[in-house]
């Protein structure tokens, strides 16, 4: 696509298209596989993936187990694998103890479970304040955790890829599968939000 | 490098500001951009380490100034530059001044790999991390130096990025997942019952 940037004469846009247009005649890329790299990550790589993994767990306690054991290996069990995925731990939030994950200096992310991070999750505002100050940010987030729930941080400083195991809410043991997995949103596998019994 | 990436317990930032229904891309050249980079990593033009240290080795100013596609972008353009792949007049230019395809080493971004060596450290086993400020890349955040922690998980081994970074080999490594205590990191001020789970190299840690 070679007209993709005209519509946009931003610095950025420009020097994008001017960038993609060197790199293509030198032969390192070229449009159609950068279309679908695009695709790939506007379209099928996202948080339902890890929903589905969420509520797999919750419904069948062997597959949790498998989860909490070999997060990488028991995600690919339902298909989900690739880039940003290679070792990927699953911690499990109780009514005791919350996780939440942060990455304080890039911005690492579980890629084939949640699809690429919101802007939210790569700014400093959040990177530098939830190692510091969790159960703050966390309120001003909207999770008010009480002050005798531990928090646990993950900060993904190397190439391990966490994803949180939310609570499955009450008031949901009717649901199925496919229902609850609804339920699930990015930022409780985040860890700045909980599951609610209605979506 | 004590780079201003390295944000963890700084102040000032705001408020954290979530965007309902965020697009993946908010422009198509953010998602041109992403693309341009996976592909030319996955080529061999930089490893991930590397790529990771071109943004960081942007000036403070132009790091918070720019959106965050937007320092990918200054990144791959930099690297395009110092990987030998195009002159800074071509970058300039968007167009190649010889027709002749560049050879790339190829490769994969993937960083897992086996060591031999057992661990070194223990679930359960207390440990310091280094007081160190190399001045190239490293993934040890300031706010963890010198701090005292417990191992709470034993990862496999990665390439090391403070020497894969600099083409300087992978020399992989064991990773651990160290507890700290935000008392420990913080002060007697912090949370009594939160704690900051840093992943850390093995050669970052000491006994402690």
């Amino acid at each position: 696509m070679a007209d993709h940037a005209h519509d946009d004469d931003t610095p950025e846009a420009l020097r994008t298209e001017a960038l993609e247009t060197l790199l293509r005649e030198k032969g390192v890329v070229d449009a159609a596989t950068i279309d679908a790299v695009i695709r790939v990550y506007e379209e099928d790589v996202g948080p339902l993936n890890g929903a589905k993994v969420v509520a797999r767990a919750w419904i069948d306690p062997a597959y949790r187990a498998r989860l909490l054991a070999d997060g990488t290996r028991a995600i690919a069990e339902l298909g989900f694998a690739g880039p940003q995925g290679e070792h990927m731990v699953v911690v499990e939030n109780t009514p005791t103890v919350h996780n939440v994950v942060v990455c304080t200096l890039c911005s690492c992310y579980p890629w084939p479970v949640l699809g690429l991070p919101p802007s939210w999750y790569k700014d400093p505002a959040y990177r530098s304040r939830v190692v510091r100050a969790p159960r703050a940010l966390l309120a001003e987030m909207g999770l008010a955790l009480d002050e005798t729930v531990d928090i646990r941080v993950w900060d993904s400083s190397a190439e391990v890829r966490y994803l949180v195991l939310p609570e499955r809410p009450t008031g949901t043991e009717h649901l199925g599968e496919g229902e609850l997995a609804a339920l699930v949103t990015r930022d409780t596998m985040i860890g700045v939000a909980k599951v609610k019994a209605s979506s | 490098m004590n780079g201003i990436h390295d944000v963890g317990g700084m102040d000032g930032f705001g408020a954290v500001v979530v965007e309902p229904n965020e697009p993946v891309f908010h422009h198509a050249w953010e998602g041109r951009v992403f693309a341009l980079a996976s592909l030319a990593l996955g080529r061999g033009l930089a490893t991930a380490d590397a790529f990771r240290h071109a943004i960081e080795r942007l000036p403070p100013t132009a790091y918070l100034g720019s959106s965050y596609y937007a320092r990918w972008l200054a990144a791959v353009e930099r690297l395009v530059v110092e990987g030998g792949v195009a002159t800074p007049a071509e970058v300039r230019a968007g167009r190649a001044a010889t027709t002749a395809p560049v050879a790339l080493p190829g490769g994969a971004i993937a960083a897992l790999r086996h060591v031999d060596r057992p661990p070194r450290f223990a679930v359960g086993e207390r440990v310091r991390a280094r007081n160190v400020h190399p001045v190239g890349h490293t993934r040890l955040p300031r706010y963890a130096r010198g701090r005292r922690g417990t191992i709470a998980l034993v990862h496999p081994a990665w390439v090391f990025p403070d020497t894969n970074a600099h083409g300087l080999g992978e020399n992989p490594e064991h990773v651990y997942a160290v507890c700290f205590t935000a008392r420990e990191l913080w002060g007697d001020e912090a949370d009594g019952h939160a704690t900051v789970h840093v992943d850390l190299f093995e050669s970052y840690l000491e006994h402690g």
